[in-house]
């Protein structure tokens, strides 16, 4: 998968989680601070990306991905691993 | 050598009643925002908690058993000295000990009765009626009383970000006896130790030798927790059906520990439950009542007819330990 077909993917995730509208979802917006991504429904939109894109993601990285770009890096460095 | 004389119990054990106690005192999100600088919006989103119960001082972990147990009682239609097991799950019975079970069982009138409290933490109900499921069929005990009942108030850090507007009082029971068919499934159960200091209190020394001593205030890790809750135990309540052989389709009710709405919700999409199942929404109004919770949103789905009798609900309960524990039941 490319950087960007992960990032429509994750898109699609949020969107599904959170209901915000998957063309908002961009490498560079904050989960918390731009998409409103509460950190309950970040929880949910790591299980449904774990399963998605078959990585594990443990509790103690979730904090560190700030940012959909730092979740889309972290999807894509798992992936190939 | 001579070989022992055993016993066995009836061939079948099921819930016979349910009694529930709620503080008299209803708490709205109002009263509670300001120690957590937070608005009755964020705590209704975050957790779909309005109101809660909160006990006073003439409402203790004692005094709202005994009334919940009457209700149980009354309503299975046995005389309270038939009771010959009391046990109580609970984490805010502030005594070390005795347990709370005796003085119970004392102020029921059922002295004669077996009782002890088992340390469960929210799961501690479910844990409770898988034993005394286990001991009408065994014949270790004819009628048990199975009681969850907390007072978190007094454990509540009203100034925690995390803790602060969730916690809740209240006690619900229910009665266990024998029965001419099944009324309760096999239980799946467990616990996972490595997330010991997920969900806990401090160690009594420590705050016994800190500057400021205070209450043993319960800490949460509530992302981690969620997680498990939502997706791990999503899991254990479809083995609990499975176990039983219910489908989701033959499932009405859905009773699981009322931690979080948002923990519900997830767990019933997880489970892919169809929208016939009726869900426990009790923390709506009472908050979480750790191993109060299940026993009263199935005392409130009866008495609003969202249970009926025959119907076949689902019970899972989680928490602290992490423990937990899931049982499909018969409401009576």
């Amino acid at each position: 998968m490319s950087t960007e077909e992960i990032r429509a993917a994750l898109a699609d995730i949020v969107n599904e989680v959170a209901g915000i509208p998957a063309d908002d979802v961009q490498l560079d917006k904050s989960f918390s601070d731009d998409l409103d991504v509460d950190s309950l429904s970040m929880v949910e939109v790591v299980v449904e990306a774990e399963e998605k894109f078959g990585v594990t993601i443990p509790d103690d990285e979730v904090k560190n991905l700030k940012t959909v770009g730092d979740a889309v890096a972290f999807i894509e460095r798992n992936r190939a691993a | 050598m001579s070989a022992l004389t055993v016993e066995t119990g009836a061939a079948h054990a099921a819930i016979l009643g349910v009694g529930a106690y709620r503080p008299a005192r209803l708490v709205p999100n109002s009263e509670v925002v300001d120690a957590i600088d937070s608005s009755d919006e964020w705590i209704q989103q975050r957790s779909g908690i309005r109101t809660r119960r909160i006990a006073d001082d003439s409402e203790t972990v004692i005094s709202m058993a005994v009334d919940a147990s009457r209700g149980a009682v009354e309503h299975a239609g046995i005389d309270i000295r038939q009771i010959d097991c009391v046990i109580v799950a609970t984490i805010s019975h502030l005594i070390q000990t005795p347990s709370a079970a005796t003085a119970i069982a004392h102020q029921l009138g059922t002295d004669q009765a077996a009782a002890f409290d088992i340390s469960a933490a929210c799961a501690g109900f479910c844990h409770g009626v898988a034993l005394a499921n286990d001991m009408v069929r065994a014949g270790s005990a004819r009628y048990a009383l199975v009681i969850g009942v907390e007072k978190l108030s007094d454990i509540t850090d009203p100034t925690d970000r995390g803790t602060g507007f969730i916690f809740a009082d209240g006690a619900g029971a229910v009665v266990i006896g024998p029965s001419e068919t099944p009324g309760i499934g096999p239980v799946v159960w467990g616990s996972d130790g490595e997330h010991y200091d997920h969900i806990r209190t401090p160690d009594l020394r420590d705050l016994v030798a800190s500057d400021q001593p205070h209450m043993p205030f319960l800490s949460m890790k509530g992302s981690e927790v969620f997680r498990w809750a939502s997706f791990a135990m999503a899991k254990v309540a479809q083995q609990a059906l499975d176990r039983a052989g219910i489908t989701v389709d033959e499932l009405d009710c859905f009773i699981p520990h009322q931690a979080n709405n948002r923990i519900t919700d997830t767990m019933a999409r997880a489970m892919k439950l169809p929208p016939t199942v009726r869900i426990a929404r009790d923390i709506i109004d009472a908050g979480n009542t750790s191993a109060a919770s299940v026993p009263l949103a199935l005392h409130r789905m009866i008495e609003e007819g969202d249970a009926r009798s025959g119907d076949i609900a689902l019970l899972v309960a989680f928490g602290a330990g992490l423990s937990y524990a899931a049982q499909v039941v018969v409401v009576p």
